[in-house]
């Protein structure tokens, strides 16, 4: 028998039962000036370094980040510049995508700092990485494959480094307010979840408790506030325009023709479309349509524009699901909506959840920068071959949606969209549906139901294999770009199986 | 681009190589285009190349060049008399021989822009069997007069009711000048709507998106369709009876009313409003 | 004879900037092409410009394309029109003497 903390006996063990820890009584401060509560040590820190020191960082540890400050995002180069001045080397970046404002990431690589890159990459780095400056591949993962990857430990984040626009000293992170607000914090929110390490990086630290919160303290090790941690002008857009080039309108109401002729536009309709320039249009015109029939659509999901909140609030979709949002109406939209939820990357698109919104969608129109005859999509590689894009969350939507439309010019400059074989696939054929340009409409042959609803509907339907050649006649036939034997890229597809790889452009 | 010429619903697009054009770039205007004719089929609409008037140091070599390549119609700008049809008939028949084209195949469409012009508009509607309609341009033209245009263009009325008048006594069709605010679309619509009912047969547009609009107002609706449908039956109905004359709700058809009739359903068929069994969209 | 020159084109999307430069003392024609499409059509390229100088009988010039994804037609025509521009010059320039 023994005696605990408050006197009482207690036998070291029961039978059935396991080994009985005795109380031992609780840390407290000094009697004379109060009692202070058994707590953490403060979660706020003077610098960045000093978070890093705490979470025990060490070289070739995995470093993520969110990218919901897209282009105007300063809390990656200032993480790596401070790890780079406390000598790190042969790190791993993990962001959940990069942008051109990234590009400083390059001088890190040359120096050792950053070793390689899990994710996605794109503009300067990607183009960098095609040209043989990464010792290992990149992993390129959507934004689904990525979650799956993390929730398996396929992908170890180590430290991950959470831009917040609001956090408090406990670290709850919000997004909707602060100079540096981007609303949705989804994909952070999936970093904070698996990652063994979470330190904010804010610049507007508010008081504790914070009535709205993405992220919950109870993810957060440290909190580190900081002037600024972004620029807003290039977060979030005043407005995205809608394209008002004549060609990618014909594109885009042809696109919006098939979806309502397809057989999903029903009440309940739910929908995904890319914030570029064509799938914005789109939706203007399915917007217009739904307005016409009188359909009541049910949810909008992936990134969140004005469009989508306009439509919201007029009544034609019930929700928005947003995973990120756009432009400050969808910030203030997300403060205010209560039919308007933020959701995570892995309520979005995690195959290992249980159950994401992709599975869900209805429709989704997405863009590409190359087709090929089997309806492969590349989003990944340029005509050129050169790496310059995330995958997104491309190969997800489309594997989700009932409907997957694909809208693309057929020429680009002087390059065919439609190809016998794209240089990289990022989106299996069997997941595409239609591909809509201004030449004329390509139904997938597997789709013999689409094919059949669009029949006599006065939509200009070809086969695929027209559109390529149409293409080759316009341009002439293109050279192939010369590739090396250096695999400079892997594309994961949502499932973690490998679904193609990227060589070294020469 | 000019490859995507065709690409934007318009029946008749115009490659412009006159007023568009700056003086110094004339010679590369009139090259682009004619390689884009060599190079491009354009099935989707007809071509048609207004080139600088044969009084202006480039019309010749624009005929030159181009009439070789057989577009649809030669737009023929500032329009004064049958002669400048003529002249223009003149040279592209020699053209056409010389570069192994059917003599005449090349249409004309002669576009009137001056007072004087437009005294002669007959005469040059008649001038030549290559007219194939008639246009007037209602900037040129409403300077000339020393009118101001508004928006209702009560100072074209003259005019284009004169345009109409003269194309159709030469059997040849009237086409309507450009609306120049391409952000009015209710505006272009009422315009449209207005000349379709003064007679003319289209309208010319400077941007693609004027082009659906024009479509609409120039497509009849449902109620025009149905009745002009009802028109065709009683007709039809009344030769199978061998009965002398058709008549609808107490009315006897004449042959205007049945020419109406005819006109509103052959403009919907263009437009592709009619479906099988009455279906419409 | 003294170094003429005719330019033609732009630098706009789907265009190409194009110099001709003709009595340059070297013979033969020599180009040099650049832009985004040229990895993947320099010969179709080249072959646009050799014919077209060709049928305008020029056989020593000096020819650059900065092209921005300009079709076949179109370079064929800017290369044309410089050149052209370029015989005036020179008709010109003879014509003063």
């Amino acid at each position: 028998m023994i005696r605990n903390g408050v006197g009482r006996e207690l036998p070291e063990s029961i039978p059935g039962v396991a080994c009985l820890r005795p109380y031992s009584g609780n840390a407290t401060g000094d009697s004379d000036v109060g009692r202070t509560a058994a707590r953490r040590e403060p979660k706020v820190l003077a610098s960045l370094e000093e978070a890093f020191r705490r979470s025990e960082v060490e070289d070739g540890m995995t470093i993520s980040f969110h990218h919901h400050l897209r282009d105007g995002d300063l809390v990656v180069n200032m993480a790596l510049d401070v790890l780079a001045n406390m000598g790190l080397r042969d790190l791993v970046l993990a962001p959940s995508a990069l942008f051109p404002v990234h590009k400083e990431v390059l001088r890190h690589v040359r120096s050792g700092v950053v070793r390689a890159i899990q994710g996605s990459v794109n503009g300067p780095v990607g183009k960098a990485a095609s040209e043989g400056l990464f010792d290992l591949p990149v992993i390129l993962r959507s934004h689904g494959g990525r979650v799956r990857a993390m929730q398996t430990g396929e992908l170890r984040v180590d430290i991950a480094v959470i831009a917040a626009p609001t956090a408090d000293s406990m670290g709850n992170i919000g997004g909707v307010s602060g100079p540096s607000a981007c609303g949705s914090l989804g994909y952070a929110f999936s970093d904070a979840q698996y990652a063994r390490r979470v330190i904010a990086v804010t610049d507007t630290l508010i008081e504790y408790p914070a009535t709205a919160f993405s992220i919950p303290q109870t993810l957060v090790d440290w909190v580190v506030p900081v002037e600024r941690i972004g620029d807003p002008g290039r977060i979030v857009s005043g407005t995205l325009r809608v394209t008002r080039d004549p060609l990618r309108l014909i594109i885009a109401e042809q696109a919006a023709r098939v979806i309502e002729q397809s057989g999903v536009f029903v009440d309940g309709f739910s929908m995904q479309a890319g914030a570029g320039g064509i799938s914005l249009a789109a939706s203007t015109f399915i917007r217009e349509r739904m307005r016409r029939a009188g359909i009541q659509g049910g949810f909008i999901s992936g990134g969140i524009t004005e469009q989508s909140v306009e439509m919201l609030e007029e009544g034609l979709f019930h929700t928005l699901l947003d995973v990120q949002s756009f432009d400050t109406a969808a910030v203030a939209s997300l403060a205010r909506n209560r039919s308007h939820m933020e959701m995570s990357a892995s309520f979005y698109a995690n195959t290992a959840a249980k159950g994401c919104v992709v599975e869900r969608l209805d429709t989704a129109i997405l863009g590409a920068t190359q087709v090929d005859t089997n309806f492969n999509v590349n989003v990944n590689t340029e005509s050129d071959g050169m790496l310059l894009h995330g995958t997104g969350g491309h190969m997800d939507t489309a594997a989700g949606a009932k409907l997957t439309v694909i809208v693309t010019p057929l020429l680009r400059g002087r390059m065919p969209m439609i190809v016998d074989r794209a240089i990289t696939v990022t989106t299996p054929g069997d997941t595409v549906d239609a591909v809509v340009t201004e030449r004329g409409v390509a139904v997938n042959p597997r789709r013999k139901d689409l094919l059949e609803n669009l029949n006599g509907k006065g939509i200009p339907l070809v086969d695929i294999h027209d559109l390529k050649r149409l293409a080759e006649e316009m341009t002439g036939v293109p050279r192939d770009p010369l590739f090396g034997e250096k695999i400079v890229g892997v594309v994961e597809y949502r499932d973690g199986s490998v679904i193609d790889v990227i060589y070294q452009r020469l | 681009m000019l490859i995507n010429a065709d690409v934007y619903g318009a029946d008749s697009v115009i490659f412009d190589l006159e007023d568009a054009i700056p003086v110094t770039e004339k010679d590369a205007a009139r090259i682009l285009v004619r390689n884009a004719l060599r190079a491009f089929s354009y099935r989707e609409a007809e071509i048609a190349v207004r080139v600088n008037a044969l009084s202006t140091p480039f019309g010749r070599e624009d005929f030159e060049e181009i009439v070789p390549l057989a577009p649809s119609l030669i737009r023929l700008p500032k329009c004064e008399t049958a002669d400048d049809i003529l002249r223009a008939d003149e040279l592209m028949r020699e053209i056409e021989i010389r570069s192994g084209l059917e003599p005449g195949s090349v249409g004309i469409i002669p576009i009137v822009e001056s007072a004087f012009g437009a005294s002669n508009l007959r005469a040059i509607a008649e001038a030549s069997p290559r007219v194939a309609a008639l246009n007037f341009g209602a900037e040129d033209y409403t300077a000339d007069l020393g009118a101001e245009r508004t928006k209702e263009g009560r100072e074209l009325d003259d005019v284009r009711a004169r345009v109409v008048t003269a194309a159709r006594i030469a059997g040849v069709q009237a086409l309507d000048s450009v609306f120049a605010d391409i952000n009015d679309v209710e505006g272009l619509f009422e315009e449209a709507l207005r000349v379709r009912r003064l007679g003319f047969d289209g309208k010319s547009v400077i941007h693609p998106r004027q082009v659906g609009v024009v479509h609409s107002a120039f497509t009849p609706s449902e109620r025009e369709i149905d009745h002009a449908e009802r028109v065709v039956r009683a007709l039809e109905e009344a030769e199978a009876a061998r009965s002398g004359v058709a008549v609808l709700n107490g009315r006897m058809i004449d042959a205007p009313v049945a020419a109406k009739a005819r006109k509103i359903l052959a403009l919907s068929d263009a437009a592709g409003a009619r479906r099988e069994g009455g279906e419409r969209r | 004879m003294s170094t003429v020159c005719g330019q033609a084109g732009t630098l706009e999307s789907c265009d190409a900037l194009v110099m001709v430069l003709l009595d340059t003392g070297t013979l033969g024609v020599s180009v040099a092409l650049d832009g985004p499409s040229v990895s993947a059509f320099e010969e179709a390229m080249r072959n646009a410009v050799a014919e077209t100088l060709s049928a305008l009988k020029i056989v020593d010039a000096s020819v650059t394309v900065s092209e921005r994804g300009a079709l076949d037609c179109t370079l064929r025509a800017r290369v044309e029109t410089a050149a052209r521009r370029a015989l005036a010059a020179r008709e010109g320039i003879g014509e003063r003497r």
